[in-house]
């Protein structure tokens, strides 16, 4: 009996308990699965020599905290998946870009990232196109008005009134995964941490648990702990720098200019812990390179209570203002639908009343001893995307004050082993903006033959997308900071 | 939620603009600054240094490439000239391997937060002296010195760089007061603040936000990957930083700057620091 692979969040198995179904039974079980409501969380390939590629899909189940991975052996083409589910459409895309494989069917095959394109050639790809004599198209970036990351918007307009949103990136393709292959090496933590710059402990945390599966190490609970604070200072201090940036984007300067500054207090707590505001550093295989003493939870306890007082004072008043209601309420609304079709992962698929959470859903045993609950909101605007964050902020400041007085002495590095070979590890962390990825793959040799990373970027860009759909293109911004997606995360 | 509140909240949060540069700016306890390199502590001649660096940033004096040399070794050889232990800090991520590695400490890292340079050979350290930013010439500072407005491009830059080029503009360091800002279109700007390794994807995009620029222009690389490609060196998808065909005013060592080096720098440039 062929059979897919049962793991928890960041547990190894070998590579030989999947045994890889027909192409057409493997298509069958993950129309199946997709369609029964679990979620697509990595697609991809590898090439097995010339033509022949084995798919690997990584599916979640959210209610048990399973994850299960299917594999099948292809040669040239597959069977696309797109037009019964949407999910799989950037990930059969990127197989395609990646391997050359054909996904049969595909409704809109282009690039993704165009690997190898001309200088001429790059950003150019066959847009939708909405024709009529009252139809026009507006072409923005790669280079936008702000200080912000490359990318192409392609929008069709009747009037003010957006039709359509296709966008193109790869600007910020820097060729992060084939780079990791072979290893683990000195550069590839670093590649990590530079993968989206802003989620630093968010990949780290990734790449270390898919590592340290891998080796079969169990780093202590004071680790574990430090990185859990870490990872939900890197989130306090993105989501208040986007509460602010909403505010200021529709000129409500008072909780633009105060979160702006609120923010920084947060990258400086982490700076209190490894020296680096971004966390540069602190998150390493074995554990956390930077120990926390007394003096720096003490320190940071105090940061925490007076950029706390700070934010009741700054954030509230925005969402109070019936001004800024007006502005961010039924603004690029998505339903719930269109958002678990989508596949949508963090605070932009929570805003649309989806719970799911890493935190909650695949916390790894044994749990902290500080219980977890979901934030979320139901209308799918601007403001539930704001709100969502709100939420957050209020319970990662509470879950961040209980962790770091109730740290374990258990050390906070352990020795690492090397990787066991023709391993396979899924790891998955709930970074700032969702459901981080991370799936690896060992050679015989023992080391990485392969290793995919799926940034929660990767899936709700299409979100923007179709938010903006019936939108007025004057809101695009605004609508674009309540996502506020990574670009390189995308580009890799 | 009427202005009153708004303003008795603005009352609460106070003045917030930090003292920088008339007082010394505020770091973190742990801030890893400008490294210093001290080739004639180096005794053992190991080569780790440049072993556990990721980015190829300490050069190693022939001797310790070749250690059969070692033994014709003098001090000299250590101290002086090209043939020197030498790191080069437009590389450096400041990862703090080869600090830790060393047990002669040959390489450390102090709390110095100024590092901008105004050529690419003032970035390669050896020995105790560094030669900081130099302002722009006089005909310059006559068209920038009050007013330079820039055009940020991330070319490949991870969003730590432009993070922290954004915190420039809150109201902790407040940009404004001396004069700089960022412009929104090229045509409005005096030059380029560029991020990133430059990837192959963007540098059409570069050049011709390069060209929309009027001339009197200037460049300015923040970051490792910037100034030469960082860990992104030598990769096929980027141009191992700005190419050569722009020529670079200054140079923002780090990965990311802390905002206080990237501020330290483009004052320096201004000619509005003296030390
Ligand atoms: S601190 Fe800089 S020079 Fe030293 S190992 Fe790291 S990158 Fe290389």
């Amino acid at each position: 009996m062929r059979s897919r692979l049962t793991l928890r969040n960041a547990e190894a198995a070998p590579l030989k308990a999947i045994e890889p179904f027909s192409a057409a039974i493997f298509a069958e079980r993950l129309l199946r699965d997709l369609k029964g409501g679990y979620r697509l969380i990595s697609y991809f390939a590898q090439k097995t020599g010339g033509q022949n590629a084995r798919l690997y899909a990584v599916i979640a189940y959210d209610d048990d905290g399973l994850l299960r991975v299917a594999a099948t052996d292809v040669a040239g083409a597959f069977e696309s998946l797109t037009t019964d589910t949407p999910q799989a459409h950037l990930f059969e895309r990127e197989i395609f870009e990646q391997t050359g494989l054909v996904p049969k069917g595909h409704p809109w095959l282009k690039p993704v990232r165009f690997t190898g394109a001309s200088p001429e050639g790059m950003g150019v790809m066959k847009f939708h196109r909405v024709e009529g004599a009252a139809v026009h198209e507006v072409a923005v970036g790669p280079v936008h008005a702000g200080i912000i990351e490359p990318g192409h918007f392609r929008f069709q307009c009747e009037g003010e009134t957006v039709l359509h949103l296709d966008t193109a990136l790869g600007y910020q393709h820097r060729g992060v995964e084939r780079s990791l292959k072979g290893g683990p090496d000195k550069r590839s933590i670093h590649y990590i941490e530079t993968l989206a710059g802003d989620t630093t402990i968010g990949h780290a945390t990734a790449w270390c648990q898919a590592l340290e599966s891998l080796a079969g190490v169990d780093i202590s609970f004071r680790a574990r702990g430090i990185r859990e604070i870490a990872l939900e200072l890197e989130r306090l201090a993105n989501h208040v720098g986007d509460i602010g940036a909403l505010a200021g984007d529709i000129g409500f300067l008072p909780t633009a200019a105060w979160c702006g500054r609120l923010r920084g207090d947060f990258l400086n707590m982490t700076a209190v812990i490894c020296g680096n505001r971004f966390g540069r550093g602190l998150v390493r295989p074995g554990g956390v390179a930077f120990d926390l003493a007394k003096s720096q939870v003490a320190d940071i306890l105090n940061r925490l209570n007076e950029a706390h007082e700070g934010l009741d004072a700054a954030v509230p008043m925005l969402f109070d203002s019936p001004s800024v209601l007006s502005r961010f309420e039924e603004t690029g609304r998505l339903s719930i639908h269109h958002a678990v079709d989508l596949g949508l992962v963090g605070p932009a698929a929570r805003a649309c009343g989806i719970e799911h959470d890493v935190r909650k859903n695949f916390t790894r045993r044994p749990e902290p001893s500080t219980r977890f609950t979901i934030s979320t909101w139901s209308t799918g605007d601007v403001f539930a995307r704001g709100m969502v964050r709100w939420l957050e902020i209020q319970r990662s400041i509470a879950y961040v004050r209980d962790r770091i007085r109730g740290l374990p002495e258990d050390g906070s590095m352990r020795p690492m082993k090397p990787p066991r070979n023709a391993h396979v590890a899924v790891s998955l962390v709930e970074g700032w903006r969702g459901e981080i990825c991370h799936t690896a793959i060992t050679g015989a040799d023992g080391k990485l033959a392969l290793y995919k990373v799926v940034d929660p970027s990767f899936h709700n860009w299409m979100g923007l997308a179709v938010a903006m759909r019936g939108q007025q293109i004057s809101d695009f911004p605004l609508c674009n900071k309540s996502f506020n997606l990574s670009y390189c995360g995308h580009d890799l | 939620m009427g202005l009153i509140d708004i303003l008795l909240a603005r009352a609460k949060q106070g003045h917030r603009t930090i003292g920088y540069p008339k007082n010394p700016p505020v770091l973190p306890e742990l801030f890893q600054g400008r490294p210093i390199v001290r080739p004639e502590l180096c005794r053992s001649g190991c080569g780790k240094c440049a072993d556990v660096c990721p980015t190829g940033a300490i050069t190693l004096p022939t001797h310790i490439k070749n250690p059969e040399l070692l033994l014709f070794a003098t001090s000299d050889d250590a101290g002086g000239g090209d043939d020197t232990l030498s790191l080069d800090v437009g590389r450096c991520i400041f990862c703090g391997e080869c600090e830790k590695v060393c047990g002669d400490k040959a390489i450390e890292f102090t709390k110095e937060h100024r590092m901008a340079a105004s050529s690419r050979e003032a970035l390669k350290l050896s020995g105790e002296t560094y030669e900081m930013a130099k302002a722009l010439d006089k005909k310059a500072l006559k068209v920038f010195g009050r007013s330079l407005k820039l055009r940020q491009v991330s070319a490949g830059g991870c969003n730590a760089c432009e993070a922290d080029i954004n915190v420039l503009n809150t109201v902790v360091f407040d940009l404004g007061r001396f004069g700089i800002q960022f412009a929104a279109s090229p045509r409005h700007a005096d030059g380029l603040l560029i991020t990133g390794p430059v990837t192959k994807n963007m540098e059409l995009a570069l050049r011709k936000t390069w060209d929309a620029v009027p001339e009197p222009k200037i460049v300015i690389a923040v970051g490792a990957c910037a100034i030469n490609g960082g860990l992104y060196a030598g990769h096929a998808e980027t141009r191992s930083g700005i190419p050569s065909w722009l020529k670079v005013d200054l140079y923002i060592p780090g990965c990311p700057p802390h905002p206080i080096t990237i501020l330290d720098g483009l004052l320096r440039l201004l000619g509005k620091l003296d030390e």
